[in-house]
């Protein structure tokens, strides 16, 4: 397995006497077409904790996200073989039920995402897609999602003007909210912060503390001292391994693998 | 000294703008300004002669013009109301037809089918469109107009007659093949219109959607379709401007007849098919003025449709209602 003198990847970093374990990934590999872009990644996402995944551009950090709700399945030439399995079910296997999955594993994405209709309609989007609420219980749902996002108070008058009109980070807590609104187990980021100017970043960092009280939360960031903020684990990735996983103050202090060590202290990348 | 040059050019090209001016921005401006005050030109001179032309007839009908049947040469008594009801009858059933079927087809390339199948469709799809529309009359005249005549219409009259719509003599040509001809003709523009539409939906919207359990069909009814609304609907009117003047697929199959039925297997006629017919015929002033006064009839129609979808996709605008300012 060894490729231009990079470490073994190692047997990951046993989770299981510190916490729950959510999501367990084994030897997960991962092709466009003909190109492989995941090697061999093993790795534990631990329950209701903040899980980082750094590494330099291009290392397959968000090919591995998008993998746990099983986005890359709306494109027939990308495949995905290994285990990953989310409470004991192998979510690879092909009689899953996406639309239950994505339903559990929430997603926000690098840029905010708000769909071309009202706050209230956003975040009741997925709501309404699982089942016809009362009126009364939607509001109600509604606005819990947006005080869980922390918007409630900047919108709660302009409900029903479009989330397009709000400013990115607003625009990004609307999509968090979105995703809450259904109550998944698992909420997955995708550098959410990316597009964002320092005030906002802020926000999101205080709200991923907040969530993880009550939701498994995966952040892939290319940034480390936000990685070093807010994780509670975090796996380092490149060229398409996961060179080394353990508890984020582990990797950022005593980086056992040499290709970390260069990567945190900013040799490459 | 250099330094002093530099400055003072500097100021003369903010101040004295236009000396300064390359001679290509010159002409560059003005053909822009030219062709895009051309277009606006030509349509206010069309609607002038055009008006000139048709003044005898408004003179003489008024407005009885527009709510007579009576279309009869001989005694140079002239209405455009069987005319205006079968344009817009045969575009009604033709865009009934069209536009789900488009959008369905546009839904199909984009969303459904395998990859190597959508680029195969999408050129069948833009060839269709490109087929002169006289093929689709005489294809509509020889093929489509007996098979209706055959099979479908008496069948639809035993099944569906209780309907006024349905009951009547099954001759092939009429309103009926008039609208089924127009509908295939406008289907694969509108379609090919609205698959473009459609793949300029960003991809991480639709995966959002996606992301949140949605299944294809909700993804494209609230994202998509919202998303590219303005495009959807702008392919609509494409393809509705070109059934309201269509003139030689449906002078084909329509009958031209100047008679106004309830059902839909009658002969009838459009304004265009009408001027097609009789144009040559026309030797009376009045009966060419009647002719030129439909030809406006026809344009008002074609602005007043596009003005009201202006008007409902303005409104129509989630949040209009509420926005700020």
């Amino acid at each position: 397995m060894s490729v231009s003198g990079l470490s073994e990847p190692s047997m990951p970093f046993d989770l299981s006497d510190r916490a729950n374990i959510k999501i367990k990934v084994r030897g997960l590999n991962f092709f466009y077409g003909a190109f492989q872009a995941l090697y061999d990644n093993h790795l534990d996402i631990a329950e209701k904790k903040v899980t980082a995944f750094i590494g330099p551009s291009g290392c397959g950090k968000s090919t591995h996200i998008r993998t746990y709700n099983r986005m890359f399945s709306l494109y027939p030439e990308q495949k995905a073989t290994g285990e990953i399995i989310l409470d004991g079910q192998n979510i690879l296997e092909e009689n899953i039920d996406l639309i239950e999955l994505r339903t559990r594993v929430g997603m926000v994405f690098q840029k905010p995402t708000p769909f071309p209709m009202t706050i209230f309609d956003n975040v009741a989007y997925g709501l309404r897609l699982k089942a016809r609420l009362p009126k009364s219980e939607l509001e109600a749902r509604v606005e819990d999602a947006l005080k869980g996002a922390a918007l409630w108070d900047e919108v709660k008058d302009n409900l029903h003007s479009l989330g397009t009109d709000l400013s990115g980070g607003q625009q990004q807590r609307l999509c968090i909210a979105r995703a809450i609104a259904v109550e998944p187990e698992v909420i997955l980021m995708d550098e959410p912060c990316s597009a964002l100017d320092p005030v906002a970043t802020y926000k999101i960092e205080e709200l991923i503390d907040k969530l993880k009280e009550q939701y498994t939360i995966v952040i892939v960031t290319h940034n480390m001292q936000q990685a070093a903020r807010v994780s509670d684990y975090t796996a380092f990735f490149y060229l398409g391994r996961c060179i080394e996983f353990g508890p984020t103050e582990e990797i950022f202090t005593a980086p056992k693998k040499k290709e970390t060590e260069d990567y945190i202290t900013g040799r490459f990348g | 000294m250099a330094d002093n040059n530099y400055k003072s050019s500097k100021n003369k090209s903010i101040f004295k703008k236009s000396k300064s001016e390359p001679i290509t921005e010159t002409i560059f401006r003005f053909l822009t300004r030219f062709s895009g005050s051309l277009i606006l030109f030509l349509l206010v001179a069309m609607l002038i002669s055009l008006s000139i032309e048709a003044m005898p007839s408004i003179k003489r009908f008024g407005l009885s013009f527009l709510i007579s049947t009576e279309w009869d040469p001989v005694a140079s008594n002239f209405g455009a109301l069987t005319t205006i009801v079968g344009t817009v009858v045969s575009t009604g059933l033709a865009m009934l037809i069209a536009v789900p079927m488009a959008i369905g087809v546009a839904i199909f390339l984009t969303e459904l089918a395998p990859m190597p199948l959508r680029s195969i469709f999408g050129t069948a799809i833009e060839l269709l469109a490109a087929i002169p529309s006289i093929i689709y009359g005489m294809w509509g005249l020889f093929t489509l107009a007996p098979i209706l005549a055959d099979h479908v219409q008496p069948w639809l009259t035993e099944h569906f007659g209780f309907i006024p719509l349905f009951d009547g003599p099954p001759m092939g040509v009429g309103m009926f093949t008039a609208g089924i001809v127009l509908s295939l003709m406008i289907l694969p523009f509108m379609a090919s219109v609205i698959r473009d539409c459609f793949l300029m939906t960003p991809q991480v919207l639709k995966e959002s959607a996606y992301g949140l359990g949605a299944t294809t069909w909700e993804v494209v009814k609230d994202v998509v379709l919202p998303y590219s609304k303005r495009g959807v609907m702008g392919g609509i009117f494409l393809g509705l401007g070109r059934a309201l003047g269509e003139t030689m697929a449906v002078t084909f199959v329509i009958g031209n007849a100047h008679d106004m039925s309830i059902s839909l297997f009658n002969p009838a006629n459009t304004i265009a098919s009408t001027l097609a017919n009789e144009f040559t015929e026309a030797s009376d002033p009045i009966y060419l003025s009647a002719l030129i006064e439909l030809g406006l009839v026809l344009f008002l129609i074609t602005f007043i449709i596009l003005g009201i979808s202006e008007w409902w996709l303005a409104s129509s605008a989630p949040g209009s209602k509420k926005k700020r300012g």
